[in-house]
């Protein structure tokens, strides 16, 4: 088996079978593989927010959404993958605490997520797998040399899709 | 007013915010040795600008099985509270406090209650000797409380600092009882403007 890279908070890398992707406790942050099956190039960003159109000081653009899935496109075409083979899975966007005032924060997760697909469909990229929403963390595993995405709960069985 | 730049804490500024960990921290450690009748150590606050992705390294890695307990600032001061135990730990606490024999694996409605009220009581201690300190009214929000991985629920303290900035700027201490089976983190997180407001009307 290849090397596992790991991928932290706002944070993008890519691969190539054999090697995995993996990111580690994901939350109201949403976890994004795009994925090319026939040069089995891979590529994962953890975004955290979003919208980078409506915050400042944002240099970093694998902290949100729209930057997020720009920024890996960019960096898998470095590697070898076709922009229009890509296809998506995306997991995350959990409510980790159930708060009751009427705060922005209570919806981050969910906004994560529906800022993540409508930038997808606006690239016409397929999501073709999406585990979200709930209030559970998740830990992800992406093999390109399969496809598969690993997703890993406290006390829920492993789910493949 | 000073303006607190992430990128140039100063030694004074560091030692402040290091002093109101060690005054928070100690406060709610007090409290958290009374509610359990027996002697709780702690270690000097880590004042730590941390990138996001380094931000469960501090608590044992994004995996770790944690319980967080988290209070909403608001009003002068906003940002977050955080007061998180590993698993064992939380357990642990909750047979003390409940007068059971055993360390069950699994928590009753009951329990998670009593969980929601030690974090408030030990984060009203810790947050309420900072007002004090500072003298300004902090409102705390009810408690909040969420079993699992480390990184998952950092990740609600990371967005709201993710608004501002690349970074985030933490005060951490760690506690422990003295025969280790209680093991947990204090974590305060004002935002920005709130570490402005912190120092400023400490002087600086």
């Amino acid at each position: 088996m290849g090397e596992m890279i790991k991928i932290g908070m706002a944070d993008l890398k890519v691969c190539t079978a054999p090697n995995v992707l993996t990111t580690l406790g994901l939350g109201s942050c949403v976890g994004i593989v795009l994925y090319d099956s026939f040069s089995k190039t891979a590529g994962m960003v953890h975004v955290m927010l979003p919208d980078s159109t409506k915050i400042k000081n944002s240099e970093n653009a694998a902290k949100f959404a729209d930057t997020g899935i720009d920024a890996l496109i960019l960096r898998l075409a470095a590697i070898g993958a076709n922009r229009s083979r890509l296809i998506a899975k995306i997991a995350g966007g959990a409510q980790m605490f159930a708060f009751t005032s009427d705060n922005d924060m209570l919806r981050i997760g969910e906004r994560n997520t529906e800022a993540s697909k409508l930038k997808l469909q606006s690239l016409g990229i397929h999501i073709v797998a999406e585990d979200t929403g709930l209030n559970y963390g998740r830990t992800l595993e992406f093999y390109p040399e399969t496809g598969e995405l690993y997703i890993k709960s406290v006390g829920r069985p492993l789910k493949i899709m | 007013m000073s303006n607190i730049n992430l990128d140039q804490i100063d030694s004074m500024q560091y030692d402040v915010l290091t002093e109101i960990g060690n005054i928070g921290a100690g406060n709610a450690t007090t409290a958290l040795s009374t509610m359990i009748n027996g002697k709780v150590d702690m270690c000097v606050p880590k004042v730590a600008l941390l990138e996001f992705k380094d931000l469960p390294d501090m608590v044992g890695g994004a995996e770790n099985l944690v319980v967080g307990i988290l209070i909403t600032l608001e009003g002068e001061i906003n940002g977050m509270m955080m007061f998180m135990l590993e698993q064992k730990s939380a357990y642990h606490l909750v047979n003390l406090l409940m007068g059971k024999a055993q360390d069950d694996e699994a928590f009753t409605e009951m329990e998670f209650s009593a969980l929601k009220e030690i974090g408030n009581i030990i984060a009203g201690a810790y947050l309420s000797s900072l007002s004090t300190l500072i003298n300004i009214r902090i409102n705390a929000s009810v408690p909040y409380l969420s079993i699992d991985m480390a990184g998952a629920i950092l990740s609600v303290p990371a967005i709201e600092f993710g608004k501002v900035g690349d970074k985030a700027l933490i005060i951490e201490t760690q506690f422990s009882k003295d025969d280790s089976d209680v093991n947990g983190y204090f974590i305060l997180i004002p935002t920005l403007e709130s570490y402005d407001v912190i120092l400023t009307s400490l002087g600086l």
